[in-house]
C-alpha cells in the first residue's frame, strides 16, 4: 500500500507559554494512506494539525513534505505547496454562500475551477442544492460536508482534518466517513484526527494513539481495534475477564 | 422658508454628508476587518490637507500632478500607520490595538504642531471645485454637486470590489475568521493593507473636497470631522459599507436642516452627531443597516 513518506513529523514539540501541548512526537504518512491520530480531549492532537499546518510555530522538530522542510513556513505557503485542514469546528465562511465558500478553497489558484466545482458537487450533492445560500444557513452535517469540499478546491495532495464527526448525528457521521474514503480512493492522502476512535481505527490503514502530547501507541487500524487497552480506553468496552 | 432655501440648504447637508461618507468609509472597513476603531483615521484625513499644501503652495505643483501624488502619499501614509502601529499587534488582545489607535492619533496631532505649527493655514483653491454656480436663487460651489455624486460612484465601485471579485471575498473572509482564511492560502495581511489603502485613499479624497468648503488646515482639524464620521459609521451599522455612506448623509443633512430651521441651536451643531450616537445606541446598537451577530456554535 504504502510507498513513500509524504508527511514526516520528527520530534516535534509545541508549547503554549511554558505548557508542552505536544512532546517530541515522532510519526510518518505514507502517499495514499488514511492515517488517523486517536486520543482523548487535550492529547494534543489538534496542536499537532495547527503546527504542521504553521498556525502554530513548533518548538522544536520537524516537519517534512515530501523531503522538504515546512516548519518556519507560513501558513498561505504551506497550503501552496499541496496540505491543508479542514479545522475543528467545520468554520465555513457564514457571510459567503456555499458556492464561494468552494471558490475561496482555491484562492491560491489562478486555473478555471468549474471542473473542481463539479466534482466536489458531485461528491456532496447537496451543496449544489444550497449553492446560492449563506454557507451560516446550512446544518451541521451540510457545513461538514462544505469544509471538506473546500478544502478539496484547492486540490491538496494531504488533507488533513479535525474531528470531523464532532457534534454530528450518526446517520450524518457515516456519510462523512464514507466520503472520507472516496476522497482516498480518488487518490488523496489523509491524516485524521478523531475522538471517534470506532470510525475512525476503522477507516484508516494505521493509527497512532496520543495521550497527553506523547504518541504512546501505533499499528494498523485492525490491530489497534483489536487491542485490549484501546478496547477499555477508546471504544467503551469492558476488559474481557481472563 | 422658502422653498429656494429649503433647497439650498437640501443640498448643503447631502454634500456635507457626502464628505462625512467618505471618512465613515475608511473607519467602517477597518472595522469590518480588524474590529479596530482607527482613531488615526481623521488624522490621516489632517495629513492629507497639509500634503496638498505643501504640494501646491511650497512646491508650486499644478493641481493636476498634486492631486494624485497626495492621495498616493496619504496611501503610503495610512500603510505605514497599519505597519508600525497595528500588525504588530495582530495576535494581542484588541484592548492593545486600540489603545495604540489612540496613541497614533496623538502623535499626529502633536507632530504636526511641531512640524507645521498650530497656526491655521489656507487649503490652496482649486477653482473647478470652489467656482459658484447659480440656478434661479439658488447658488452653490461646484463641489456641493461634485461630492454626492463622487460618493455614489465610489459606494458603486466598492460594493463591485466586495461583492464580485476575488480580493473581495477574500476581505469578507478576513472579516469574519483570520485563521480559516491562512487555511485558505489567503495572505490576510496584505488583504489587511489593501483596506487601509482605499481608507486612506477616500480621506484623501475626502480632504480635497472639505479644503474647497473649509478652507481652514490646522493640526487637530481632523479630530471632529473623524468623531462625526465615526458616528456616522456605527449610525449606519459598523462594518457595513453602503451604512457608512447612509450614516454620513443622514448626520450632514440633520446637522444642517437642524441649524437652517432652528438658528438658535447653531451653537450645538457638532452636538448633533453625539445625540444622534446615544440614541442609535440605544435604540438600535447595530446600526441602520447593521447585521445582527448571531453566533453559531
Amino acid at each position: 500500500m504504502s510507498n513513500e513518506n509524504i508527511l514526516e513529523i520528527s520530534d516535534l514539540s509545541v508549547s503554549y507559554g511554558g505548557i508542552q501541548a505536544v512532546k517530541e512526537i515522532s510519526f510518518s504518512v505514507a502517499e495514499g494512506e488514511v492515517v488517523t491520530l486517536i486520543g482523548a480531549n487535550g492529547a494534543g492532537k489538534s496542536s499537532t494539525l495547527r503546527a504542521i499546518t504553521g498556525l502554530e510555530k513548533p518548538s522544536q522538530g520537524s516537519i517534512r513534505f515530501c523531503g522538504e522542510e515546512l516548519s518556519g513556513l507560513s501558513t498561505d505557503a504551506i497550503v501552496e505547496k499541496g496540505i491543508t485542514l479542514v479545522p475543528e469546528g467545520r468554520r465555513v465562511f457564514p457571510n459567503l454562500t456555499v458556492l464561494e465558500n468552494l471558490r475561496i478553497g482555491a484562492y491560491m489558484r489562478r486555473d478555471d475551477l468549474t471542473a473542481d466545482i463539479e466534482w466536489v458537487c458531485g461528491l456532496f450533492p447537496r451543496l449544489k442544492e444550497r449553492s446560492w445560500q449563506k454557507a451560516g444557513t446550512l446544518s451541521g452535517g451540510e457545513q461538514q460536508m462544505l469544509a471538506i469540499g473546500r478544502a478539496l478546491m484547492s486540490r491538496p495532495s494531504v488533507i488533513m482534518m479535525d474531528e470531523p464527526s464532532l457534534g454530528l448525528a450518526p446517520i450524518i457521521v457515516q456519510g462523512v466517513f464514507d466520503i472520507i474514503k472516496e476522497i482516498n480512493k480518488q487518490g488523496v492522502t489523509i491524516l485524521l484526527v478523531e475522538q471517534n476512535a470506532n470510525m475512525a481505527l476503522k477507516a484508516a490503514d494505521r493509527a497512532y494513539v496520543m495521550e497527553t502530547g506523547k504518541i504512546t501507541m501505533s499499528g494498523s487500524g485492525k490491530e489497534l481495534l483489536e487491542n485490549d487497552e484501546i478496547k477499555t480506553a477508546y471504544l467503551g468496552k469492558a476488559k474481557k475477564r481472563a | 422658508m422658502s422653498m429656494d432655501i429649503f433647497l439650498q440648504h437640501l443640498l448643503n447637508g447631502i454634500s456635507v454628508g457626502s464628505l462625512y461618507a467618505l471618512i465613515a468609509i475608511g473607519y467602517t472597513m477597518v472595522y469590518g476587518i480588524l474590529l479596530l476603531i482607527n482613531f488615526a483615521h481623521g488624522d490621516i484625513f489632517m495629513m492629507a490637507s497639509y500634503f496638498m499644501i505643501f504640494a501646491v503652495v511650497d512646491f508650486r505643483m499644478p493641481i493636476w500632478l498634486a492631486l494624485p501624488l497626495i492621495i498616493l502619499l496619504t496611501i503610503v501614509l495610512g500603510m505605514l500607520l497599519e505597519r508600525s502601529a497595528y500588525k504588530p499587534l495582530r495576535n494581542a488582545p484588541r484592548m492593545s490595538i486600540m489603545i495604540s489607535a489612540i496613541g497614533a492619533s496623538y502623535l499626529f496631532e502633536n507632530l504636526a504642531t511641531y512640524l507645521f505649527t498650530g497656526v491655521p493655514k489656507g487649503y490652496p483653491d482649486i477653482p473647478w471645485l470652489t467656482k459658484v454656480v447659480n440656478i434661479g436663487s439658488i447658488s452653490f460651489q461646484i463641489v456641493t454637486v461634485i461630492a454626492p455624486v463622487l460618493v455614489a460612484a465610489i459606494l458603486i465601485g466598492l460594493m463591485a470590489l466586495v461583492n464580485h471579485t476575488k480580493t473581495g471575498m477574500a476581505m469578507r473572509a478576513v472579516s469574519k475568521d483570520f485563521e480559516t482564511a491562512r487555511l485558505m492560502g489567503i495572505k490576510i495581511d496584505r488583504v489587511i493593507a489593501a483596506t487601509f489603502v482605499i481608507g486612506s485613499g477616500l480621506a484623501a479624497i475626502g480632504s480635497v473636497l472639505w479644503g474647497a468648503k473649509y478652507s481652514s488646515v490646522y493640526p487637530l482639524m481632523g479630530v471632529m470631522p473623524g468623531l462625526k464620521c465615526f458616528v456616522a459609521a456605527v449610525f449606519g451599522g459598523i462594518g457595513n459599507i453602503p451604512g457608512a455612506v447612509l450614516g454620513g448623509i443622514v448626520l450632514g443633512l440633520g446637522e444642517t436642516l437642524l441649524v437652517a430651521f432652528f438658528p438658535g441651536l447653531t451653537g450645538y451643531r457638532d452636538a448633533f452627531a453625539f445625540v444622534v450616537l446615544i440614541v442609535m445606541l440605544l435604540v438600535r446598537p447595530n446600526g441602520l443597516l447593521g447585521e445582527k451577530t448571531t453566533d453559531k456554535v
